[in-house]
């Protein structure tokens, strides 16, 4: 793969004892070579592969006249969070996949080009400083439920367009999954914080600990002069599998398992009072990127074998085609065509082993995707003392309880349009919490689709 | 950050802290909780809410030190302060006049038996409290209990005030004698599935309040699920208050032991960090 080559990365047997960043960025000369060989195409398919919708050729013709500044200014017209998309962005299935280049099987380096300049302008540019008196404090009041990439991307268009935002965040950090489950080794947490604090300069008021549906309700905030409203409040409750030994201790969703390492800082333990037992023999079910990331945590807590355990086959993995790479490089194994369908415990409740079933692949589901078959008779265990369950993440209730009128789908997801429009009004919504899991760049595209729509709004009333 | 206002020792371990908190204390409600984190190295963890003032925008809480985060929070002292503070979280106790109702505290929990008891008879019930302690000189709360016009028996292990047993004792004769429409429990996990057991045999419907290991509070992680009515449920989101016949204790009292190891372990660190060992 042309990709893999280009990028300087931490060897595989020392990484996986430490959670520094695993890619190293493009050098500068890598990065001018890298843009020089942009066609600069009159109509760049790239931009249309882009949910953010960046001027790909211009910031890469930038690169190439060592024009950084003008370059990192070019992405952040529409992208807030460069240095965060510039690494885990699935380039191969947006922007790179559409680029010209892509026929001869060597397509820009689009996301590590982005990278490139979101590192130099915190290298080199002041961080933009955020004092309380950048908050607005006159203009429209628009509320914004959830500091994840969704809730980051929609505040940051609506700042810029002049709005007062308030972004209102249950953890005691910004960030949502850029923070509590994207791990240090693919995405340093002083990098989300660089891109947080970039925002909130932008007169954004970022208030932590804030419970929306619980501290206060949105008719509270209504009642305050808020006028607008976006959800962004991400995945919600953690799905298990729903098969026996789900309740012994070893079992836990990604979610927590990431959040414990990552949010909690579990891997500086005793350092920090958050622990997570991780033991030798890690079972991973799912083959998404929360799963590898939950793999690779498991390898770098110590774990001596590390298992991917998924229904379908490689084919069908749904995770960035990079994190499988690293995470074959790491040594985990993939256990593929393999249904877990009970976990067992000791004596004292703790797991012991998982037993599975091999699949064959049958025809293809609603997915598209060819849907697996239990082979009868082909169960076998597999010793493990941890499961984690990688495999998605339901609606949670607690907010959208509370918004009687707020219409939700059959999973309890809110029904919003391709803009976010609900069926409410005053709230839009974008995200995980509409579509179910998928990918922070999503996330990023919904917010700012939702920023724009809201402005429409909000101009319409005052009309 | 929230800044301690009151600070009060309530017995050798247990003391009690009242904090700034304006916008949770004109939300919260009896039976709800908070998330806490002392300091940028700490832990997240639930801690039922002992009262709210609106009128000074502070939240109570009474915490018993036992590990590393309790012990952070029971060593701070007025003037300091909380670094965050989450809520109110958690479903209130939905009270009604059910008729005779008996709340029962052990430990720590009588503290947080004292808003249910509160809020039960605030709503026209028959309130009994019975409480429990290992001793007279650990007991908590009696006088707040007296203010408010409760039945209130005591019961220490030791026999030193009250009667000598367990709450379970006198739930038993209480019931034995008398109709009683529900029965509240909360306390150690062993005393809130003693209490149900009984009360299962005596066919009284009974609540009991769990606030199991939890990270967020908001229903994300699913660390604190537990086996409800032979179904996952979140304490968190779903809580914290269970019919106590259909929690799965077992289950419950396993995955509060989960951490055990690593929690001694951040317990020796934290006190060789501030010296006492």
């Amino acid at each position: 793969m042309h990709k893999k080559k280009l990028i300087k990365e931490q060897n595989p047997k020392e990484r996986i004892q430490n959670f520094n960043e695993v890619s190293y960025g493009l050098s500068e000369e890598q990065a001018i070579a890298e843009a020089s060989r942009c066609l600069n195409c009159k109509k760049p398919l790239c931009v249309q592969g882009c949910p953010a919708e960046i001027d790909i050729p211009a910031f890469v013709m930038a690169i190439k006249e060592k024009a950084y500044k003008r370059a990192a200014d070019i992405i952040k017209k529409t992208n807030n969070l460069p240095a965060v998309c510039g690494r885990v962005c699935p380039q191969e299935d947006q922007c790179e996949k559409a680029c010209i280049l892509m026929k001869k099987g060597k397509p820009i380096a689009i996301g590590y080009l982005e990278r490139f300049v979101a590192d130099w302008e915190m290298e080199n540019s002041k961080q933009s400083s955020v004092d309380s008196n950048q908050i607005k404090k006159a203009g429209t009041k628009v509320a914004v439920i959830g500091a994840g990439p969704a809730g980051l991307s929609c505040a940051a268009d609506l700042a810029n367009s002049g709005y007062k935002v308030t972004i209102f965040e249950s953890l005691h950090a910004a960030g949502g999954v850029l923070t509590y489950g994207i791990p240090e080794f693919r995405l340093p947490k002083k990098i989300v914080n660089h891109e947080v604090k970039n925002i909130a300069a932008l007169g954004v008021d970022i208030k932590l600990n804030y419970v929306i549906g619980r501290t206060k309700t949105m008719d509270d905030l209504r009642a305050e002069g808020f006028e607008a409203f976006f959800i962004g409040t991400g995945a919600g409750l953690p799905h298990f599998l729903g098969i026996e030994g789900e309740g012994l201790n070893g079992v836990y969703s990604a979610n927590e398992f990431l959040t414990r390492i990552n949010l909690m800082k579990a891997y500086k333990f005793p350092e920090y009072d958050t622990p997570v037992n991780v033991g030798e023999k890690v079972a991973v079910i799912g083959a998404g990127n929360v799963a590898m990331d939950s793999a690779r945590c498991a390898l770098r807590m110590g774990a001596k074998k590390v298992y991917i355990v998924y229904r379908r086959s490689e084919n069908e993995m749904p995770a960035r085609a990079e994190e499988i790479e690293h995470a074959k490089e790491e040594g985990i194994i993939f256990h593929l065509l393999t249904n877990p369908t009970k976990i067992l415990g000791d004596e004292n409740s703790c797991v012991e082993k998982m037993t599975c079933l091999k699949n064959k692949l049958g025809e293809p589901d609603d997915s598209g995707r060819r849907r697996p078959v239990a082979i009868p008779g082909s169960e076998f265990d597999i010793d493990v003392d941890t499961v984690i369950c990688a495999i998605g993440n339901g609606a949670n209730p607690l907010l959208l309880s509370t918004i009687k009128e707020l219409k939700l789908g059959k999973w309890g997801n809110i029904e919003a349009d391709e803009n976010g429009k609900t069926n409410v009004k005053d709230i839009f919504a974008g995200g995980d919490i509409v579509t179910g899991s998928a990918t922070v760049i999503a996330a990023i595209g919904a917010g700012k689709k939702a920023a724009r729509v809201m402005d429409e709004y909000l101009k319409g009333k005052k009309c | 950050m929230h800044k301690i206002i009151r600070k009060q020792q309530l017995n050798s371990d247990i003391c009690l802290l009242e904090f700034e908190a304006k916008d949770i204390s004109n939300a919260a409600k009896p039976g709800q909780f908070l998330v806490l984190r002392i300091d940028e190295q700490g832990e997240r963890f639930p801690l039922t809410i002992y009262d709210s003032n609106k009128t000074k925008g502070a939240i109570t809480v009474v915490c018993q030190a036992v590990g590393v985060s309790t012990k952070k929070l029971c060593a701070l002292n007025e003037g300091d302060s909380i670094l965050d503070v989450a809520g109110p979280l958690g479903h209130s106790v939905q009270t009604k006049e059910v008729g005779k109702v008996i709340c029962i505290g052990g430990g720590v929990g009588t503290a947080e038996a004292y808003p249910i008891a509160k809020a039960y008879k605030e709503a026209g019930n028959d309130v009994t409290v019975i409480v429990g302690a290992r001793s007279k000189n650990l007991l908590i709360c009696e006088e707040a209990l007296k203010g408010i016009d409760v039945k209130l028996h005591i019961a220490t292990d030791d026999g030193s005030y009250g009667r000598k047993g367990f709450v379970t004792n006198v739930l038993e004769e209480l019931i034995s004698k008398d109709k009683y429409d529900l029965v509240y429990a909360i306390g150690p996990i062993v005393m809130m599935k003693a209490v149900s057991d009984l009360t299962k045999l005596h066919k009284i419907k009974t609540l009991v309040s769990l606030n199991s290991i939890m990270i967020d509070g908001t229903g994300m992680c699913g660390g604190c699920r537990i086996k409800y009515n032979n179904k996952s449920s979140f304490t968190c989101v779903d809580g914290p208050e269970f019919d106590g016949h259909l929690v799965d204790f077992k289950e419950l009292i396993d995955r509060q032991n989960r951490f055990t190891d690593k929690e001694k372990q951040a317990l020796k660190h934290y006190e060789c960090k501030i010296g006492l060992k």
